[in-house]
């Protein structure tokens, strides 16, 4: 079991390192690194200085590790359009972003997994039909489009809910939360329907397939030819056979809101993280588009550490050792 | 076209009757399993009919795809749809079990009926210790607490021959190799106490050596326990062991059906034969194995009449015309017309055309 | 005769069992006619178009925001009415799906090529070249393809200032080609895992025959199934995908829009009333997909040899 966790964690180092690396070559070759950590008011003595600090005289690898020391302390120098430096302007836009990608995320999975469980039992009801049949319309919807839509719809024609920011917010200490407030949670709507509604549809189609494919498994029709009640086969053996393989892939997915996050606030105008890296990539401000990737990458890669490690703690076939001496 | 007296119900009455005093276990009349596809209907078990008695051990014997799955898996009721019962009838013990609903057929798979696949490593939930899915199955079936299903489901590990059970009990399944995962799987066939066990394919997975293992222990634990079995394979070694009759079948019916030792000896329907003869044997003086030309139809392509015809050395006139039933030859009976008898009770065979 | 031969074989394959499930399956047929449609007109727009939107010569600012035909104030010569610019919208529609699609396949394409040869190669040459490709795919799979993409269109704008907007086509393509090209490495370097071990690829080896032509002319064939159902839903994926990077300004320019690029500018006007400029290229957009998605599915089970009747 430790020895599972070690090498997971090293290849998640040597995946950040990875990304580092891009995010380093960013920072070098496209722009200047002293302007960029500086900012446009810099003097020539300032200038000559940082050089030298950066060690920009230098070789590859050794300016590749003062990236990282100074990566590591959360520096990754100051906005080209704002002027800021990016830590701060990161962690100011932290909380938007995960109330936002937390509430869609728990959206999705609290309506496609039962969704996908009862179409995968009853696949000919009518119900699941229909919902197939939606959810096929739901994965042709760009994450964008169902924003407009929803906003066309909800705040332009019958004005219920409001179409763009976040509504008031009370700071709890370092955090800002939208959720205590009336606005605040009105506003949280719309945004977090529009970002699930991918995701739902996506996991209820998985679960779904799963929940078909593990139906036809020969310890299924074993479990029949025992007479095991359909509770015990269809909640105790195919349920959980079935959620194995999604727990997988849906932890995947989760990470991947958090990017999608990036067009629903552009649509709705939510003060996040996702909303900084579009102003960054259209002006082309490396510092955050540097900062946001490794930032990205650090979320990713420990949402897949989790995700190992819960596949483990599920499936008994990798957990147990395997013992030598089975006899015949 | 006037048949010979041909009275294939006085036939399998007597089957019946041989086998043993009073009722049969399980009596199957006129089977009949169809497909409906895009390209019309598909027969693919055709009028079977056939009798096991209380703990006999009935091997069914044939080629890839001649239906004997089928028509296990409609006697167990789980045939997959679009697949179904189109005629025919099945009686188990008295009852009839093929158009039950479904719950009533539930309660009887595992409890009066079970079944073991050929694939022992799918055959078990990864997920779950085989205690549990021991005791989840005679729960499901007796009423009975947790403590005494527990009891009992190291008792049956332990009949089926695993060391050390009381501690195995909680073990996965990927923790046992192929054999000792059929044994978990023989166990939980029985667990409820079944009267009779349908055993599709039960050694082909596994490897040569353990199939002797396997088949001595199903063959040693039914007769402890009294249960009957419908041994199904395209083995025939493994039904000259264990078998106490075969019915053998090509193109969804029986063509023959009797005791082993008569089928095996002395063959009647050409198929059979055939059968018998591309088997090698030790003492044979034999330079080439006999071949039977061709092979089995397709089940959209039956042809009319005796199915076998195409394929067989004996066939005449009759045979591409008119299907034939089960008719007595001797010990066993066959489905052919070489043994119809006509009105001075002359059979072809006897003469020799 | 080859004649004889080539309608002997259009004749299998129509009665084959993925012609008859397509000409019985009322959503393939749907979905391909109109897939036809738009494909049809898409290339056809300059053509098939009322107006030529981009001709600045015919533009007449007296008509911009006019509204669909069948409201108090459209014209019927607009039939969905006018952009800000006067540029009629059915006739933006048309042109900008052209992009749309323009863009989607070359991406597939791209995705395609990259894809499977990297998957040939992998399967092959197996040891430490395939660990190396399949740990870089796993690397990129765990980011979005849309996070891949913005990535290398950002990289390419601070690359070639100026020359942006000309090259926006094919930073496009390039951009989501490169996101999406695992999943069909994935798929071709199990099938060429499995091809590989066969005999007769070790046969053919001792003949002398070169074995990545046994691997195109074997692997190919077997892998042709799935990869095509990968690549339908990808261009559906695509297509989307250079949507939303437009809706968002880093995708096509507004001088040669493409549907996403249209949405995002009708998006301005969704709150002074005139909500067709976005609407309907947002309609266009989804029954395009939709009609991909819907080919693709279709596909995905005709091509399933497990759900053969």
């Amino acid at each position: 079991m430790t020895a599972f966790i070690i090498r997971r964690l090293l290849q998640a180092i040597v995946v950040m390192l990875v990304v580092a690396l891009v995010a380093f070559s960013l920072f070098q070759y496209v722009g200047d690194p002293v302007q960029l950590m500086l900012g446009q008011f810099a003097t020539p003595e300032d200038r000559i200085r940082l050089t030298h600090e950066l060690g920009l005289d230098q070789p590859f690898y050794v300016q590749f590790y003062y990236f990282v020391v100074n990566a590591l302390h959360g520096q990754f120098g100051v906005s080209l359009r704002i002027g800021k430096p990016v830590s701060i302007l990161l962690a100011q836009r932290i909380p938007a972003t995960l109330e936002l990608s937390i509430t869609a995320a728990l959206l999705a999975l609290v309506v496609g997994i039962p969704a996908g469980v009862y179409t995968g039992l009853r696949p000919n009801s009518w119900l699941a039909r229909t919902a197939l049949s939606l959810s096929l319309l739901g994965v042709s919807l760009p994450t964008f489009l169902i924003g407009i839509l929803l906003i066309l719809v909800f705040a332009v024609k019958l004005g219920w809910l409001p179409a763009f920011g976040r509504g008031d917010v009370v700071s709890l200490g370092w955090w800002s939360t939208g959720l205590l407030t009336r606005s605040g949670l009105h506003s949280l709507i719309l945004p977090a329907i529009t970002l699930g509604l991918f995701q739902l549809t996506l996991i209820m189609r998985l679960v779904r397939s799963e929940m078909l494919e593990v139906l036809r498994t020969d310890y299924i029709k074993f479990a029949r030819a025992r007479g095991l009640t359909d509770r015990a086969i269809n909640f105790g053996h195919a349920l959980k056979n079935t959620l194995v393989p999604v727990i997988t892939i849906t932890g995947l997915q989760l990470g991947s809101i958090i990017a999608f996050s990036i067009i629903t606030e552009q649509v709705f105008q939510w003060p996040g993280m996702g909303l900084l890296f579009i102003q960054a990539v259209s002006y082309v401000d490396i510092p955050v588009m540097s900062a946001y990737l490794c930032l990205i990458a650090l979320v990713f890669v420990t949402i897949n550490l989790i995700v190992d490690l819960l596949y483990y703690v599920v499936d008994p076939r990798l957990r147990v050792d395997r013992p030598g001496t089975a006899a015949h | 076209m006037s048949r010979a007296n041909v009275k294939p119900d006085r036939g399998r009455a007597a089957e019946a009757k041989r086998t043993v005093e009073g009722q049969p276990l399980l009596d199957v009349r006129d089977l009949r399993v169809e497909f409906p596809t895009r390209r019309g209907v598909l027969t693919a078990v055709d009028g079977v009919s056939f009798a096991i008695a209380p703990g006999e051990v009935l091997g069914v014997v044939g080629e890839s795809g001649a239906g004997k799955s089928l028509t296990g898996a409609a006697i167990i009721g789980l045939l997959e749809p679009p697949g179904r019962i189109a005629a025919g009838e099945i009686w188990l013990e008295g009852t009839r079990i093929d158009r039950l609903r479904y719950d009533a057929m539930r309660r009887i798979r595992g409890r009066r009926i079970g079944a073991i696949f050929q694939d022992p490593l799918t055959s078990l939930d990864p997920l779950y210790s085989i205690g549990r899915q021991l005791i989840e199955t005679i729960r499901t079936h007796l009423d009975v607490g947790e403590a005494a299903a527990r009891k009992r489901a190291i008792e049956l590990l332990q009949e089926v021959g695993i060391p050390g059970a009381a501690r195995r009990i909680d073990h996965y399944p990927h923790q046992f190799s192929g054999g000792m995962r059929q044994r978990v799987v023989i166990a939980l066939a029985l667990a409820a106490e079944p009267r009779l066990i349908i055993a599709d394919e039960p050694t082909t997975a596994l490897d040569v050596s353990i199939q002797a293992q396997i088949i001595t222990l199903l063959k040693r634990l039914c007769r402890d326990h009294g249960t009957a079995v419908m041994l199904i394979t395209h083995d025939m070694g493994v039904i000259a062991e264990t078998a106490d009759r075969v019915a053998v079948m090509y193109a969804g019916r029986i063509v023959e059906i009797g005791p082993v030792a008569d089928v095996i000896r002395a063959p009647r329907h050409p198929y059979t034969i055939g059968l018998m003869g591309s088997i090698p044997a030790l003492a044979d003086e034999r330079e080439r194995l006999v071949q039977i030309d061709g092979t089995m139809p397709r089940l959209t392509a039956i042809p009319a009449g005796c199915p076998f015809h195409p394929r067989c050395p004996r066939a005449f006139a009759r045979c591409v015309e008119e299907r034939p039933d089960l008719l007595d030859a001797g010990v066993s009976r066959a489905a052919c017309w070489l043994y119809a008898r006509d009105e001075h009770g002359v059979a072809p065979a006897e003469v020799g055309s | 005769m080859a004649a004889g031969r080539l309608a002997a074989a259009l004749r299998d394959s129509w009665d084959s069992d993925v012609a008859w499930s397509f000409r019985h399956s009322p959503y393939a047929l749907g979905a391909a006619f109109v897939f036809l449609l738009c494909v049809g007109s898409a290339v056809f727009a300059p053509w098939v178009a009322p107006h030529n939107p981009f001709d600045l010569s015919q533009l007449d600012l007296t008509n911009s925001l006019r509204p669909p035909a069948w409201i108090d104030g459209g014209d019927p010569a607009f039939l969905l009415g006018t952009d800000d610019q006067g540029r009629d919208i059915l006739s933006t529609i048309l042109f900008g799906a052209r992009i749309s699609l323009a863009v989607g396949i070359c991406a597939v394409l791209l995705s395609m090529a990259l894809g499977v040869s990297l998957g040939l190669l992998a399967g092959y040459v197996g040891g430490k070249t395939d660990a190396f490709i399949m740990r870089v795919a796993d690397v990129q799979l765990s980011f979005p393809a849309i996070l891949v993409a913005l990535l290398v269109d950002g990289v390419a704008r601070a690359l070639l200032p100026g020359a942006h907007e000309s090259m926006a086509f094919y930073v496009l393509v390039l951009s989501i080609g490169v996101s999406g090209w695992v999943q069909y490495a994935r798929t071709v370097r199990g099938s060429t895992f499995v091809e590989k071990n066969k005999e007769y690829v070790q046969a053919a080896r001792l003949f002398g025959i070169h074995p990545l032509a046994i691997m195109a002319r074997h692997v190919l064939p077997n892998v042709l199934g799935p990869v095509l159902v990968i690549a339908t839903i990808h261009i559906a994926t695509a297509i989307i995908t250079e949507a939303t990077l437009s809706f968002l300004g880093v995708g096509v320019p507004p001088t040669e829009p493409s549907l996403g690029t249209l949405i995002r500018i009708g998006n301005d006007f969704l709150f002074s009333g005139e909500w067709w400029v976005t609407l309907f290229p947002g309609i266009a957009l989804v029954v395009m997909v939709l009609a991909i998605n819907l080919l693709g599915d279709w596909l995905r089970d005709a091509l399933n040899p497990r759900l053969r009747t």
